[in-house]
């Protein structure tokens, strides 16, 4: 190996240095891989939230969201962020009526969610009540607010972490569903 | 008077809630107790990325460590309660994790720029040898002389 070749090691070696920290600048770092994409909606069986001219508290299972592509958002009012993206997800869900939009009410106050879902309007089909968060630990929830995209089998798509706005909806959720469709 | 008691009462009604916050575990024996601290030491908590679950406040940190110690004082090993957790969270939840295709730069990745390391200053220090002075051969060794005779 002659010393001209020998030179070139270090240069390789900061590109690649040089590659690998730009490649983590572009990341978000509390993006992390969902263990339970591509995999089965987890077994449940939960009650339901009774709100406004909505009266059926029967459970809901895991086989009631088989059929269509559905979105579970996972929220809370002691959420802030869950209050910021709330207003975009009822605009969605009047737009996109083939989706199915399911509430998860994440240790909440059902009281408190109530109210919140009688005066700004709800989104969703149906509310889950998870109110120990045992349903947050199966889907691997970190916090609220979470997204996931259930396909019409019943396999966990997509999950996103964070609130839902215009960009995010177009960028990511819209790629993923025409995707399963 | 009146007042002192009133603030008194008043008080106790901070404390008694400051203590309400705090969660404290009953086990049945000791290795129990030490097997929770164990895996709450080695799990992560999958909100705050840079802490273990022991060490946060976020609420999913309290509920996994409930989880845990549900799990643990049903019988469960601490493999069956990893295994728990990481089907749910994946192997990010676990800063001990399993050795495989994914975790493979993680655990010999430092290894590798350590040998790759040793091996540059090897070789720069093999290069620098090859500067020294090379013995003059005994016609070169007169001219060397010639010249600094006729310097003077």
């Amino acid at each position: 190996m002659n010393k001209r070749a020998l030179l070139i090691i270090p240069g390789v070696f900061f590109m690649l240095m040089l590659g690998l920290l730009l490649f983590g600048l572009g990341r978000n770092p509390s993006m992390v891989p969902s263990a339970l994409t591509n995999r089965p909606l987890p077994e449940f069986s939960l009650p339901s939230l009774n709100y406004g001219s909505i009266q059926d508290i029967s459970q809901v299972s895991t086989e009631d969201l088989k059929g269509g592509i559905s979105i579970i958002n996972f929220w809370a009012t002691w959420c802030p962020p869950c209050h910021i993206e709330h207003p975009y997800l009822v605009e969605i869900s009047e737009r996109e009526q083939e989706l199915t939009f399911i509430g998860v009410n994440y240790k909440d106050d059902l009281d408190e969610a109530r109210l919140f879902l009688e005066e700004k309007g709800s989104p969703f089909e149906k509310v889950i009540i998870d109110l120990n968060g045992r349903l947050g630990i199966d889907f691997g929830l970190a916090g609220a607010p979470e997204t996931f995209i259930v396909d019409s089998a019943g396999i966990i798509r997509y999950r996103h972490v964070g609130v839902i706005n215009h960009q995010i909806w177009e960028e990511t959720f819209e790629p993923v569903i025409s995707r399963i469709n | 008077m009146r007042k002192i008691i009133l603030i008194l009462i008043i008080s106790s009604a901070f404390v008694v809630s400051v203590n309400a916050a705090i969660v404290v575990y009953q086990f049945d024996n000791e290795s129990q107790q030490q097997r929770f601290n164990d895996l709450s030491d080695q799990l992560r908590c999958p909100m705050c990325l840079n802490s273990n679950l022991s060490g946060s406040d976020a609420p999913i940190a309290a509920d996994l460590r409930a989880e845990i110690y549900e799990q643990i004082i049903d019988g469960r090993s601490n493999d069956e309660i990893i295994d728990f957790l990481t089907q749910r969270y994946g192997d990010f939840i676990n800063y001990r994790p399993p050795l495989n295709s994914g975790t493979f730069l993680l655990w010999f990745g430092p290894l590798f720029l350590l040998l790759a390391g040793i091996f540059i200053v090897w070789r720069i220090g093999k290069n620098s040898q090859k500067l020294q002075p090379l013995e003059l051969s005994s016609e070169e060794q007169k001219k060397l002389n010639t010249l600094l005779e006729n310097k003077k």
